[in-house]
């Protein structure tokens, strides 16, 4: 059993907006585990990002208000003051972001933007750091490193601004490393090589990733366990292999449902969840998805399902899973293996 | 609705296309400060389709492989460099004024942001009945009776008809995009990543509800998009394009059974499967797509290709059809 690094626990974070309090995530928990890859799945405006977000404290702290705990290494983050927080963000706790244009500064080279990280958590000097950058592209699978560290973010390509973000996050040897939307905006084949990058990396340096994403496939391919989020909730969670070959929420059963197989039937319509997320300041008050669900009955628009132990490490939030599980209403569902 | 689909999987294809395109290519040039053209962006070069009457043609391709350009070219949204698109006997590159007006209607395209592509201070009753209003179909009353039907059949209540953009959300308003293509009623659809900006849960339902519409009103669909699972479950055939150019063309079923130009099965290969168990052996191809500024020579693909020979290098791979309708750019693929 690996090391617990991170554990969230019933965290809540609420922005004051002008329509009010707006909670974007109620109650979410879940560990993290060194050397195993959580997925955070979730369509957009279900919280996943908010989370991460929360996590490494980058939300406007005037305007946001935590509540839970995130414990890592016995101190709860969202007590801890600023300076100490500076020096678990980037040190020990990593993010990297979706859109690698907009989070690396124009207007400085690669290669200074890796070394000044550097440079803030380690006594190295200059030449030092920039050594070290050089070594931490390298090891992202950029070709000729030494040349690229002079060029600037608009010079290299979607990928290669990706790796520069990983080869940054990577550089101070974080115990764990946020993903948020990693790959999202690559092409598959480039994809494919990030990801292997990322599987890489996190076997060498033995981290607790977090990976935040809309992709399935993405999931299926390199998360060991998984929880799924609906309107700021955690719905389901459990390893990826039950998540994908035994999903209780009828939310998870539709997710995995409506995407198109590669070997799937072409000639039958997809499924579908009928309906769209409501609106994070109209919240229902039963079960969140009770409008969109095909099982909901009256107790699930009236009142809020906890989130139950269903077996080992696999939880879940909603009122009838037991029935639907003996019903075997998801039967033409099971992906075949 | 099944049926319908079905029907549509055993019709045999008509011999006639509705659209042949020939030989087509768009460079875009390269100007100095002084407007002195230095070079071109060989965005397409040299493509050939044939778009079948209700039938759905997929253009696959990582992005800067000229599968956009391709399907703005072929609506004259930008003009060709070179080529021909034969449609009922003309060359629809050549026409102009009144007859290029009345192409317009006949081809319509839905676009792939739904937040930039509608007016934000239009209404969108407005919208959809504005491509009637141009080409002065019916009077104001027809106009609107059809754009509250066509809203209606895409899933939009009547009383929303005076609504702004704003008030809609992504997949409603890649609905009343298509709405809007379809008020002129147009033979042929370009389909420009329609559901690539929405969330998997209502990317299904635009899929159903243009498979739907295609069946109602006897659509020919171009489908552009990168998401491999979706063009398979969207078209009959499936052209891969790659640096401007189709290498790999097939119907759907015999492309993924049988793809035989690397870049194809590597593409294939890349994609990840919502199924831990299936663990695949995959082929990553290594480095990025070169600038279509200087595109390699020879086989475009050699610079990446696992396979690649000196003669791959040198002389540019002739299309060659190795099984029926299968047509593969490729010195080594063998059927």
């Amino acid at each position: 059993m690996q090391e617990c690094l991170l554990e969230v626990k019933d965290l809540k974070t609420s922005f004051y907006t002008e329509k009010g309090l707006v909670t974007a995530v109620d109650g979410v928990s879940f560990t993290v585990h060194s050397g195993e890859t959580l997925g955070v799945v979730g369509e957009s405006g279900c919280g996943k990002s908010v989370t991460a977000e929360s996590i490494m404290r980058l939300l406007d702290e005037s305007a946001t208000r935590y509540e839970g705990e995130i414990n890592y290494k016995g101190k709860n983050l969202l007590k801890l003051p600023e300076k100490e927080m500076e020096a678990i963000r980037g040190n020990e706790i990593a993010m990297i972001f979706q859109d690698a244009m907009t989070s690396l500064n124009p207007v400085y080279t690669i290669g200074n933007q890796i070394a000044e990280s550097i440079m803030a958590h380690s006594d190295l000097n200059k030449k030092e750091a920039y050594e070290k950058a050089v070594e931490m592209l390298r090891l992202t699978g950029i070709p000729s490193p030494e040349k690229r560290i002079h060029e600037y973010p608009h010079e290299i390509s979607g990928g290669m601004r990706q790796r520069a973000m990983i080869a940054m996050a990577l550089s101070c040897r974080p115990q764990l490393l946020i993903a948020d939307e990693p790959t999202t905006a690559l092409d598959v084949t480039i994809q494919a090589q990030i990801l292997e990058v990322m599987e890489e990396l996190k076997k060498e340096l033995n981290m607790g990733i977090i990976l935040i994403t809309h992709d399935l496939g993405v999931v299926a391919e390199v998360c060991t366990h998984v929880v799924v989020m609906y309107l700021g909730q955690v719905i389901e969670e459990a390893d990826v292999e039950t998540i994908f070959s035994k999903p209780l929420h009828p939310y998870t059963n539709g997710l995995l449902k409506c995407i198109p197989q590669l070997d799937g039937d072409r000639t039958k319509p997809l499924f579908t969840i009928e309906g769209v997320v409501p609106s994070l300041d109209d919240i229902p008050p039963g079960c969140r998805f009770a409008g969109r669900c095909p099982f909901a009955d009256s107790k699930c628009r009236k009142e809020p399902p906890p989130l139950e132990e269903a077996a080992y490490r696999h939880k879940i939030r909603c009122w009838h899973y037991e029935e639907i599980q003996r019903q075997g209403a998801f039967e033409d569902v099971a992906i075949p293996s | 609705m099944l049926q319908s689909h079905l029907e549509r999987e055993t019709k045999e294809q008509t011999n006639i296309p509705l659209l042949e395109i020939r030989n087509l290519k768009k460079y875009f040039p390269i100007t100095t400060t002084l407007g002195k053209t230095k070079g071109f962006v060989k965005s397409v070069d040299g493509v050939d389709f044939d778009l079948y009457e209700n039938q759905t043609l997929g253009l696959v391709g990582e992005s800067g492989c000229g599968k956009s350009t391709t399907g703005r070219t072929i609506l004259r949204l930008i003009e060709p460099t070179d080529g021909e698109a034969i449609y009922q006997g003309k060359n629809i590159f050549q026409l102009k004024g009144k007859a290029l007006k009345q192409i317009r209607k006949e081809f319509q395209i839905v676009f792939q942001d739904p937040h930039s592509s509608l007016d934000p201070k239009m209404r969108i009753g407005d919208a959809v009945m504005e491509p009637m209003k141009i080409h002065h179909i019916g009077t104001k009353k027809d106009r609107m009776d059809r754009a509250m039907e066509l809203l209606l059949k895409v899933g939009i209540r009547e009383d929303q008809f005076y609504r702004y953009p704003h008030e809609f959300s992504g997949g409603q308003r890649q609905r009343i995009g298509l709405a809007r293509a379809l008020a002129v009623n147009p033979k042929l659809v370009v389909c420009d990543e329609p559901v690539s900006a929405l969330d998997v849960s209502i990317q299904s339902q635009v899929i159903n509800l243009l498979e739907e519409i295609q069946e109602q009103f006897q659509l020919t669909y171009l489908f552009i998009s990168h998401d491999l699972s979706v063009v398979r479950h969207m078209a009959d055939q499936i052209c891969v394009m790659y640096l401007g150019q189709i290498v790999e063309r097939a119907p759907t079923d015999e492309l993924f059974t049988h793809p035989l130009h690397p870049y194809t099965q590597a593409l294939l290969s890349a994609i990840p499967l919502p199924n831990p168990k299936l663990k695949k052996e995959r082929i990553i191809i290594k480095g990025e797509v070169p600038s279509p500024i200087d595109p390699p020579s020879g086989c475009v693909f050699h610079t990446r290709c696992p396979y690649a020979t000196a003669l791959c290098k040198n002389e540019r791979p002739q299309a060659r059809e190795l099984a029926p309708g299968h047509i593969v750019s490729c010195h080594l693929a063998e059927s």
